[in-house]
């Protein structure tokens, strides 16, 4: 190992020691303020970019104030903007999005931890992990092209016939809209829950489980009694995480969503997002108010995120998990 | 499954709705089982879907000439991604230079130097930084760097570094934290100073753990397309590797073709999204491999 070569060879000289003695001095302060002010230089560039973001969001804030949320309308002609349609927009796609990711990650996490034999665990574990690799305009891409038609031939058509007397299954299937994107999202948002939902049934004592087995649960009713229960508060925490990342995704949204401010029931129209209104639009900011206007968009989703991640990150450690290494690099 | 099929005849009415009761349990059981099964079948089949339809429709319109050639002039089919192959790799390779060294720095500092609640304050703001919507990383890239000035290389890839801090900072923090203290001690003890046990002893131990976070970054930001959207998005169809200039790039052409209607267009989307499919998930790959390499061999050494 290394430490072999610090054990000089031959006694050192007085001079090379005294040489040595003196790179010690400087050495160890050296190091500790060079690795502070990486440190500290994090910490402002975090500061920077909240301060940049809501500074630059200050032109279009002085106009609409708080309003803006409220307000309906984006016409870069008129030169009134609005957020109301881009929140509901973003709301309903990320809460539909988390509604099939959660229960599907709690799913595959405990297939990873309970079900699957130990020979294929790791494969599986690394392929869903690798789901949040793939880049995020080539998964828009992929919803655009192959994902948006295959919906409106197949699933759109049947939803509607079974269930179309519910408002949110009603309309015509568009060739893009929120469903496409909800599904984008849902694959997004996947890999990111399981990886952490799995790390939180690993600490799930096993003699708690064997407990209930024992006591001649079955396996499910272990998984309702026991790990659920124990693992309750970081599920949530995993969730938000999640919702995290559905969040703030911008461009496969942006392939997907076909660019629509309307605030209907239907899952087959189509819708814009906080995200992907900024993403779409930023060759055709014309007028300062117009870029300012995004940049209010940004500065509420970055509120939104900071928010959402603190919380995720709050609840997530009171649980005293020490999420592996590669669960946090994935995202 | 013998147990249910016992029979109801072995006694009288208890007997028999327990075994109805455990019948149904075990039935609740069993589908519970398969649904779980079938969670994970969906996700790693939709992996499978969705690298497959890369493969399938990128295979068929890549080439050689794809590759060297720059975009067709307006109106032309026919063309490639010359320019942003080279664009991608110049404003990675400027990103991985500003994110990689400080990332390590902040690893060594909240692992090996810094107080316990300095350290847990510097990984809270990495965990938000890392939170940070692209999108709104492009935003603030661009009120801080383009706006009243010009599109840059250096400007996307300042946006692409900021995304490449927290993973590069937390995977060597990870990692920096797996190397055993017997053996940092072993150092101390010997009358090694403290950055001398960094240097010689920590940061080769866990040197294959630092390429891991690297090498994930790298991927990350090899894909990113929303912090280039303002920053380097107008440039010249031409190979240009003058990061004054704003630069093309893979993602950027990616969601540039798609947008159009045409099936060429589309086909040179798939074509790309290949190229950058095969990079990124190699990388992926690659620094998994090297993780589980270094922390196990980290692990048999304690």
């Amino acid at each position: 190992m290394a430490a072999s070569s610090l054990i000089p060879a031959q006694p050192a000289s007085p001079l090379s020691r005294a040489r040595r003695k003196l790179a010690d001095r400087l050495g160890d302060p050296t190091l500790r303020t060079l690795t502070s002010v990486a440190s500290l230089a994090a910490l402002a560039l975090l500061a920077l970019l909240v301060y940049k973001v809501l500074d630059q969001s200050g032109e279009a804030f002085s106009r609409f104030g708080l309003g803006f949320v409220t307000a309906s309308e984006w016409n870069p002609v008129t030169k009134r903007f609005g957020a109301a349609d881009l929140l509901f927009g973003t709301a309903v796609t990320t809460f539909a999005a988390l509604l099939i990711a959660a229960p599907m990650s709690i799913a595959i996490a405990l297939f990873l931890t309970e079900l699957a034999p130990r020979r294929i665990r790791r494969p599986v574990a690394t392929l869903v992990e690798l789901l949040a690799a793939i880049p995020s305009v080539v998964l828009g891409l992929w919803g655009l092209i192959v994902l948006a038609p295959a919906l409106v031939n197949t699933v759109e058509p049947a939803l509607k016939s079974a269930l179309g007397w519910i408002p949110l299954f009603s309309g015509t299937p568009a060739a893009v809209g929120l469903l496409p994107a909800i599904l984008v999202l849902t694959i997004m948002a996947v890999p990111i829950i399981s990886a952490v939902v799995r790390a939180v049934f690993e600490t799930v004592p096993s003699d708690l489980k064997e407990g209930a087995l024992a006591l001649g649960a079955t396996r499910w009713e272990m998984v309702r009694m026991v790990m659920l229960p124990y693992a309750r508060n970081g599920i949530v925490g995993a969730t938000i995480l999640g919702l995290g990342r559905a969040l703030g995704e911008a461009i496969a949204v942006a392939l997907v969503i076909g660019h629509t401010l309307k605030i209907e029931a239907s899952l087959f129209g189509q819708g814009d997002t906080l995200a992907s209104r900024i993403a779409s639009e930023y060759q055709g900011a014309t007028s300062l108010l117009q870029i300012s206007s995004l940049t209010y968009l940004a500065a509420i989703l970055l509120v939104l995120a900071v928010v959402v991640n603190v919380i995720a990150r709050l609840i997530v450690r009171r649980t005293a998990l020490r999420v592996p290494a590669t669960a946090g690099i994935v995202q | 499954m013998p147990h249910t099929t016992a029979g109801p005849s072995a006694g009288g009415m208890p007997i028999l709705t327990g075994d109805a009761r455990l019948r149904r349990r075990r039935l609740l059981n069993r589908a519970m089982e398969l649904t779980a099964s079938l969670a994970a079948l969906i996700a790693v089949a939709v992996l499978a879907i969705v690298v497959g339809s890369v493969v399938i429709e990128g295979a068929s319109a890549v080439s050689l000439d794809f590759l060297i050639h720059n975009a067709a002039p307006f109106g032309q089919s026919g063309g490639g991604i010359a320019n942003a192959i080279v664009g991608t790799a110049i404003l990675v390779a400027l990103a991985t230079a500003m994110a990689v060294p400080v990332g390590v720095l902040i690893g060594i500092h909240t692992a090996e130097f810094a107080a316990p609640r300095t350290a847990a304050t510097v990984r809270l703001a990495l965990d938000i930084l890392n939170g940070v919507p692209t999108i709104v990383i492009g935003i603030f890239v661009f009120g801080l760097l383009v706006a009243g000035k010009a599109q840059s290389g250096w400007a996307g890839a300042f946006g692409l570094a900021i995304i490449m801090l927290p993973i590069v900072a937390r995977s060597a923090h990870e990692v920096l934290s797996l190397v055993p203290k017997a053996l940092k001690e072993g150092g101390l003890a010997l009358g090694v100073s403290r950055w001398r046990m960094v240097l010689r002893i920590v940061l080769p131990t866990a040197a294959g753990g630092l390429i891991t976070g690297a090498l994930l970054s790298v991927a990350r930001a090899a894909g990113e397309t929303a912090p280039l959207l303002f920053t380097s998005s107008i440039f010249a169809n031409e190979v240009s590797t003058n990061p004054s200039n704003a630069l093309a790039s893979i993602p950027f052409k990616i969601f540039l073709l798609a947008e159009e209607t045409s099936p060429s267009a589309h086909a040179e989307a798939w074509a790309a999204a290949l190229l950058l499919i095969v990079f990124v998930l190699l990388a992926n790959v690659i620094a998994r491999v090297l993780y589980a390499r270094t922390s196990g061999r980290i692990r048999r050494a304690q």
